[in-house]
């Protein structure tokens, strides 16, 4: 099976995906990543205004079989949660890179997203 | 060590399944969605490869006799064609594993009188214990075990006699639950027993390992993984071998498991004096239902407190209800401290999370 791996986005090894524009993120998992997982029951999620540390865990996708945390691609502060997800867990897997965002956070600065892979090389981590 | 594969091993290679190791053998944890495939068992069908439990057939003169002796319902009591649910115990009530007993019907395809199903990668332990028994006993029975014979297909939910009615001669209707026919399925010369571990109603079929693929495509439908199998049999509170109960790492009687009624202390059996103790005093601790208020999952190993943080138990099993909506645990809890409608505390990654101790099966049915 193939999944989707978009082009506009960076990633994690840990299947995470961040899209940047200016000095503000947005982080989720990928389409693989839900897959894995299976069905997506439980979201735990930082609040607005906690610091992220890039490769730091920052929350916890529950799926009914398995307990994952999820680590942020960035650092920076959090300015937004998508409540959508903490009701309907399910969006990680319906839509992942879109309404099954997770955080945004503003950037601290934006070294260290060179280190991120880019597209392909997540799409060569997961063929 | 090498995992065994069922004989179903290609026909899920090509339909997609994940797989996970499960008592030795490299079965199907999900083909589609835990969740999709939840759902088709409580509403309308849904088709389980079982192979990995084990077929361990006794025969001779004494084959009820020794099967009797060694598991805690009446085998006696059996008529051929009837089948029961009961515990295998140690000398000290303790479970070593749970199994269904069948007499089994005319038309059984060897001179085997009685076939008993234990878990999966429990068959060489169990085969072993009856022929030591039987030994031991100096009784006249031949314990064989078939596991690598049979191949195991669970048919579940309410819509089952419609996709096995079509596919049989056997007059569904007709079996009762726990009751066993043989049948041609598809062809293939198949043992049908009503029985299963869902809740959902349905029967499983019992037939030759080499014919397992003309059986499970002849009952076509959703095909399901031991991820919905756990979620379905969670909802039920059914008890899980390695999780509710293991001699070594979860010690349990029947009765703390909630499945005295599984015991027949009017027989003889390995384990009863042991018992009938307990059945006389009560057990200390019982195996309870945990519902979750606050939002979370409970899962095994979590520790069950009071609400002020007093530590009460461990929950054995435990998942997101996919039927409910809500996270269901079990934990064994003292009968003398806690009981149904009490709240107390799941701990979730050391945050307390709100619940209330509930009788099982969580689905009202």
């Amino acid at each position: 099976m193939s999944f989707t791996v978009p082009d506009d986005l960076r990633y994690l090894e840990s299947h995470e995906w961040v899209r940047v524009s200016d000095d503000s993120a947005r982080i989720g998992i990928s389409a693989f990543a839900q897959d894995e997982l299976g069905d997506v029951v439980f979201v735990e999620l930082p609040a607005e205004g906690d610091a992220v540390a890039a490769g730091d865990s920052f929350g916890v996708v529950e799926s009914i079989k398995a307990v994952s945390d999820v680590y942020a691609p960035v650092s920076g502060t959090v300015t937004a949660v998508n409540e959508s997800v903490t009701d309907r867990p399910e969006l990680l897997n319906d839509d992942p890179y879109g309404d099954g965002w997770l955080i945004e956070v503003e950037l601290d600065n934006a070294s260290g997203l060179d280190d991120l892979l880019s597209p392909e090389e997540y799409e060569d981590q997961i063929a | 060590m090498t995992l065994k594969q069922p004989p179903l091993a290609a026909a899920h290679a090509e339909r997609g399944a994940k797989l996970t190791d499960f008592g030795g053998w490299e079965m199907p944890v999900e083909f589609d969605s835990i969740r999709v495939e939840h759902e088709a068992v409580r509403e309308s069908v849904g088709r389980f490869d079982v192979s990995h439990m084990g077929q361990v057939t006794v025969a001779g003169p004494d084959a009820g006799r020794l099967t009797d002796r060694l598991v805690t319902n009446d085998v006696a009591e059996l008529d051929p064609s009837e089948s029961c649910y009961a515990a295998i115990t140690d000398d000290d009530g303790v479970m070593l594993d749970d199994t269904i007993v069948y007499r089994l019907p005319d038309g059984w395809p060897n001179e085997a009188e009685y076939l008993f199903v234990p878990n999966a990668g429990h068959d060489a332990e169990m085969t072993d214990r009856w022929t030591r028994y039987r030994d031991e006993w100096g009784l006249d029975a031949t314990v064989t075990n078939r596991t690598e014979s049979f191949a195991m297909v669970a048919l579940q939910g309410p819509d089952t006699s419609d996709v096995l009615a079509p596919e049989t001669d056997a007059d569904l209707a007709e079996l009762a639950r726990y009751e066993t026919v043989m049948a041609d399925v598809a062809g293939v010369e198949t043992l049908i027993a009503r029985t299963g571990y869902t809740g959902a109603g349905g029967f499983e079929l019992l037939c030759p390992w080499d014919d397992a693929e003309t059986v499970w495509s002849a009952v076509d439908c959703q095909p399901c993984g031991l991820g919905a199998r756990d979620t379905l049999r969670l909802e039920m509170g059914f008890l899980l071998s390695g999780q509710e109960f293991d001699p070594d790492d979860e010690p349990r009687t029947p009765h703390e498991a909630g499945i005295g009624f599984a015991v027949a202390l009017d027989t003889e059996f390995v384990g009863r004096d042991a018992l009938e103790r307990v059945d006389a005093e009560g057990p200390d601790e019982k195996l309870r239902g945990i519902e979750l208020i606050d939002r979370g999952v409970p899962r095994h190993g979590y520790s069950v407190t009071t609400p002020d943080g007093t530590p009460l138990g461990t929950v054995t099993s435990g998942t997101m209800s996919p039927t409910l909506g809500y996270g269901i645990a079990l934990a064994y809890l003292p009968v003398d401290r806690v009981g149904p409608d009490d709240l107390v505390r799941v701990r979730v990654r050391d945050e307390p999370k709100k619940a209330r101790v509930t009788t099982t099966p969580f689905l009202d049915r």
